[in-house]
């Protein structure tokens, strides 16, 4: 397959900072795609702390994390930019020089391919990836008998599963896949779970019924050879222990972030974090920015309104990059026909 | 002003000096030790969880239901807080916590 996607800029990570750069390169005419491993936008906001009020972000004396998202994709609706959802950016190259850069970003997922001039990083923390419990030897049976997400339930009919969580997924997977599985136990630290009512009510017939069963506790081993699960050792409270006999388990504990591939790019790292100037949050690689919390600089805050403005700034170099030949004119969006018409209000 | 005891994941034990106001984790961070707090102290990470010694678990206002929602993502022993959730006071002059170990 030689098809892939030719664009100005790609940015990595649809979160409060990456959308609002969006905006601030449809100003100057800068088309771009976005790419996010979540199924959603809004980054940590959306992810994390929907909910939240947050306090400083300038003119909104009180916005939730979902509705700073909300309106921000009302803010960048002008500029049409694309999504690429549920997909995480595997490898970057560059293929330009650093007076004309050019750049080869490709996704897992499905393995989109983009060709195009500036790269801004505005991954937060990192990706979003599911929380590995620290049992020791778990990664010699991830892929095999522990996963952390269910693709296909019909990998699991005549299993003696273990589900361990207490939130929405543990507890939807429960009543899923108890049909299919020769038995199902849920386990989880205490007798309360954060899920849909219904679900926790339909959890509790079957538990009732004697179709499942519920423990309360922590596994504090695994038990089998050769990346084959017998069984998990369940600690409770009270220090006691026993075994359940599984031949998978699916921990469900929420997700975390990584930096995964970003260190694999040949950018300088410090911390985990991207080193950039503070003229142009250009990265060591001419054509590859860093915004958000994501990058490091010398006073560096990490808050969303610092990452606005770290996208401003980015926007004009990479206005350089992408029409090397156009002089740029600042502009205020109050004033400016021309700026006006591209957000679509010019009378 | 005062101290808190912190033992690493290597089982090095630090001691720290507090501020009143301060957030068990944000003195933690502050003094450099690995600990995470990737959502800032929100309680909506569990990154920052701690093993609260024994003797000084009934010293701490007990977890509220939002903190407990969060401990359910990690793995927890009753000793289990998040150290985000904990605010340090001169009460705490002491205060002994375990980094709890980080998943892969």
């Amino acid at each position: 397959m030689t098809d892939h996607i030719e664009t100005d800029v790609v940015i990595i990570g649809a979160g409060p900072v990456g959308l609002f750069a969006v905006f601030e390169l449809g100003l100057l005419d800068i088309k771009c795609h976005l790419i996010d491993i979540l199924p959603k936008v809004g980054g940590q906001c959306a992810e994390l702390y929907p909910e939240k009020p947050i306090y400083d972000i300038p003119g909104f004396p009180m916005v939730t994390g979902q509705g700073l998202v909300d309106n921000l994709m009302a803010q960048i609706e002008p500029f049409n930019p694309t999504f690429h959802l549920n997909e995480m950016v595997e490898s970057l190259e560059s293929i330009g020089t650093p007076e004309a850069p050019l750049f080869r970003v490709k996704t897992s997922e499905n393995g989109t391919t983009f060709i195009c001039k500036s790269v801004i990083i505005a991954a937060g923390g990192g990706s979003f990836q599911p929380k590995k419990p620290p049992i020791e030897r778990i990664e010699a049976y991830e892929g095999t008998s522990v996963f952390y997400a269910v693709r296909k339930m019909e990998m699991f009919r005549n299993k003696k599963i273990l589900i361990v969580g207490g939130g929405d997924s543990a507890l939807d997977w429960t009543v899923n896949l108890q049909p299919i599985a020769k038995r199902l136990t849920l386990l989880h630290r205490r007798d309360a779970f954060r899920a849909a009512p219904h679900t926790v009510e339909k959890m509790r017939s079957l538990v009732a019924s004697g179709d499942m069963d519920l423990h309360l506790g922590q596994v504090s081993a695994l038990k089998g050879d050769n990346h084959v699960l017998e069984g998990a050792v369940i600690r409770k409270d009270d220090g006691s222990e026993f075994t359940v006999d599984c031949d998978v388990m699916l921990p469900f504990f929420g997700l975390t972030m990584k930096l995964g591939p970003i260190a694999d790019w040949g950018l300088n790292l410090h911390e985990n974090l991207v080193p950039v100037d503070t003229e142009k949050f250009e990265t060591n690689v001419p054509g590859i920015f860093a915004i958000g919390d994501i990058n490091t600089y010398p006073g560096k805050l990490k808050l969303i309104l610092s990452g606005f403005h770290e996208g401003a700034l980015a926007a004009q170099r990479v206005h350089r990059y992408v029409y090397p030949e156009k002089k740029l004119l600042f502009q205020y969006t109050t004033s400016s026909t021309s700026l006006q018409k591209k957000l679509g209000v010019a009378a | 002003m005062g101290v808190i005891h912190v033992t690493d994941r290597a089982g090095q034990r630090h001691t720290l000096e507090a501020v009143e106001g301060w957030r068990v984790m944000e003195i933690i961070r502050d003094w450099g030790l690995p600990i995470e707090g990737l959502c800032g102290g929100a309680c909506e990470c569990a990154t920052c969880h701690v093993f609260v010694a024994e003797d000084w678990l009934d010293k701490l206002y007990p977890p509220t239901e939002e903190e407990e929602d969060q401990l359910d993502t990690v793995v927890t022993k009753p000793s289990s807080r998040l150290s985000c959730q904990i605010i340090w006071t001169p009460d705490l002059d002491g205060l002994e916590v375990t980094l709890a170990p980080t998943g892969a």
